[in-house]
């Protein structure tokens, strides 16, 4: 059994997935960063590799990317980062990346460095499963759970589809749009993971806009596997970019309160 | 079988997951209307009546004698808005207004694909946005005011490089949040799979026309075609219907600054594989994929992609693809201003600029035909400033 799959199977509540992006602010201050997530609960990390052009991503995590590349942040640091955190943690790490930076440097290449560094699941934010053949074979070659996303305009018939290649957990996207904090958790997102229940058993998580433990409690209460956090914890990593103890303390204390009210 | 939406290894549609709908329901839709003599007609009224189409195959008599052959002008200077790019958006906007999408959001470098949507939305009465990076706001002030004098809102994008890159990114990133009620219309042979087709066949009007023109005045095909390649949109337009002749095509990329400098925005010429904006295709970029800034003296070239057909066209070896630098592009366009009476767009003076270097290499009766994609008057104040006028 895989470290997420470990994960969902003996959880009694659903899943806190704790995203920052690797090397932001720098590859130091991030080590800290997210081993604070895991120390405050978190229980599967999700580290963005990060890209010149995020698309799929609002200001909050975009900035974070620029900050990481400014700071020199290479693929070669986001393994570094990996395998400093695999002598700490066995908490599972999943790659969220855009696909030039697999493609550039080859996809068995990426996916073989990924899986010798400790990575545990890769999802890759502008692939979708129609274009997903090679990457597919490789991540069940070097047994990475190629994780997708399914969102509100997810038709049944893709759904199906998706789920059939999903392996780890799918991520439902709670809003139409980038990521981001939002004030609400929407009904279309309660909606969406009703709809995908019905297809798969594959554990599902909530994320884009989930930022309070008032969201997460509504998630836990619609039925999620789990729930995901960005931005939110961005937020704070760009707050105290200049006191790393400060971000440290209220990054666990953040990831606290939310898997209390899970 | 070629896969679908590919052009060898290259295209495809690597988009987030919320996009993919939206790409099915508007390669449906085209699939559908490409083939209505409805909307074919509909289409071919407003290339007649509101475009000003066809446009002229102008011979340059000047052009010629001093460079030794005969050049011909393919005049999209002289489309309604000033440039090829209404072509593109007629189309796009008419099927828009069949799929019944509420709003038009396009990105924009010049600004004549802003225009050009802008001018689309006023005559159909469909609201616009436009993305435009910072930058190309200033370097193009004249063309945010003709976009908003038309109705259109100007969003000036501040992240990134804050050109057209990062215009492209904001698009996608609204069209994300907004998808259901929203049409994006891309202004060139770029972005996921149908775009690239869509924007190539409604562009193709150029070349079929040239084609026709040129076997009534010459009785022959050109020897030699030749366009500036940004995205490739007026390149594509001119080149797909020659592609299978025995006509010499050439694509000039902007060498900005020169390609050695690393100031340019060469993609064929300099670029490998890589994947933005949905499509794969020649990429500049570093050594970890990320996507590398660029400069161009013209905005409308200013782009890291290209068109995923021509990154074929180039492996291929169907068409040769070069670069000319940003003081070669001046001085072709005040060679053509004063030969001709006629002020190319930056843009467009990189293909002339091209034959201009070239010209030792055509003989006397060599036929050769420019893509004028653009009119130079968008571009007049800043080669005025750079001459220290005004």
């Amino acid at each position: 059994m895989g470290r997420i799959e470990a994960v969902f199977s003996r959880r009694k509540k659903p899943a806190f997935i704790g995203f920052t992006v690797a090397g932001d602010p720098d590859k130091e201050t991030c080590i800290r960063a997210a081993m604070a997530l895991i120390n405050g609960g978190t229980d599967i990390l999700e580290l963005g590799v990060p890209f010149s052009d995020p698309v799929a991503d609002g200001p909050t995590i975009q900035k974070a990317d620029e900050r990481a590349l400014a700071a020199g942040t290479k693929i070669d640091t986001v393994f570094d980062i990996v395998r400093e955190l695999r002598k700490k943690t066995g908490v599972p790490i999943v790659f969220l990346a855009y696909y030039n930076m697999v493609y550039h440097r080859g996809i068995d290449r990426f996916y073989k460095e990924a899986h010798d560094a400790g990575v545990d699941g890769i999802l890759i934010a502008d692939m979708p499963v129609e274009e997903s053949g090679d990457v597919y074979e490789t991540a069940r070659r070097y047994g990475i759970d190629p994780i997708f996303l399914i969102t509100q305009t997810t038709s049944d018939e893709r759904i199906k589809k998706i789920a059939s290649r999903a392996h780890g957990y799918l991520y439902l996207v709670a809003v139409l749009g980038v990521t981001g904090v939002r004030d609400t958790v929407s009904s279309g997102a309660i909606d969406l993971l009703q709809r995908v229940r019905k297809q798969t058993a594959v554990p599902l998580a909530l994320g884009f806009g989930i930022s309070t433990p008032g969201h997460a409690k509504i998630c836990a209460e619609a039925g999620a596997d789990g729930i995901i956090v960005g931005s939110a914890i961005v937020d704070i990593v760009e707050r105290n970019q200049g006191n790393p103890d400060t971000m440290v303390q209220d990054l666990k204390t953040y990831v606290e309160q939310m898997k209390k009210a899970l | 079988m070629q896969k679908k939406g590919r052009y060898g290894k290259y295209g495809g549609q690597y988009v987030s997951e919320t996009l993919m709908s939206a790409l099915i329901d508007l390669e449906t839709a085209y699939g559908k209307i490409k083939k209505d003599r409805e909307f074919v007609r509909e289409l071919a009224a407003f290339q007649a009546e509101y475009a000003g189409r066809e446009t002229p195959l102008t011979f340059c008599p000047n052009a010629s004698d001093e460079l030794g052959c005969r050049i011909y002008l393919k005049r999209e200077d002289l489309v309604h808005g000033g440039s090829h790019k209404l072509n593109n958006t007629l189309g796009q906007a008419l099927l828009a207004k069949r799929m019944g999408k509420k709003r038009l959001i396009a990105e924009t470098g010049a600004g004549q694909h802003g225009v050009a949507t802008a001018i689309v939305g006023a005559a159909l009465g469909i609201p616009v946005e436009v993305y435009m990076g910072e930058v190309d706001t200033k370097r193009q002030a004249l063309n945010v005011f003709r976009m908003e004098l038309m109705g259109a809102r100007v969003i000036p994008v501040t992240s990134g490089t804050r050109t057209l890159k990062d215009a492209i990114n904001e698009a996608l990133r609204d069209w994300v949040a907004n998808v259901r009620e929203t049409y994006y219309l891309i202004g060139s042979v770029v972005g996921p799979h149908p775009y690239p087709l869509m924007v190539r066949d409604f562009q193709s009007v150029i070349g079929k026309e040239a084609r026709r023109q040129v076997m009534k005045k010459e009785g022959r095909l050109p020897d030699t075609i030749v366009a500036c390649v940004g995205g490739g949109s007026n390149a594509m337009g001119i080149f797909y219907p020659f592609v299978k002749d025995d006509v010499e095509l050439v694509g000039v990329e902007a060498g900005g600054e020169g390609i050695d400098t690393g100031k340019h925005s060469a993609t064929l010429c300099a670029g490998e594989a890589g994947v933005l904006h949905g499509t794969l295709s020649y990429l500049l970029q570093d050594d970890d994929g990320q996507v590398l800034p660029t400069h161009s003296i013209s905005a409308g070239l200013d782009y890291p992609g290209v068109g995923p057909e021509h990154s074929m066209l180039k492996d291929s070896g169907r068409v040769a693809y070069t670069a000319v630098n940003d003081p070669d592009v001046l001085d072709a366009f005040r060679f053509l201003s004063r030969k001709e009476g006629i002020i190319p767009a930056l843009e467009s003076a990189h293909a002339v600029a091209w034959v201009i270097k070239n010209a030792d290499r055509f003989d006397r009766d060599d036929i050769v035909v420019i893509n004028l994609s653009g009119r130079g008057d968008k571009d007049v104040a800043e080669v005025a400033a750079m001459q220290g006028r005004f």
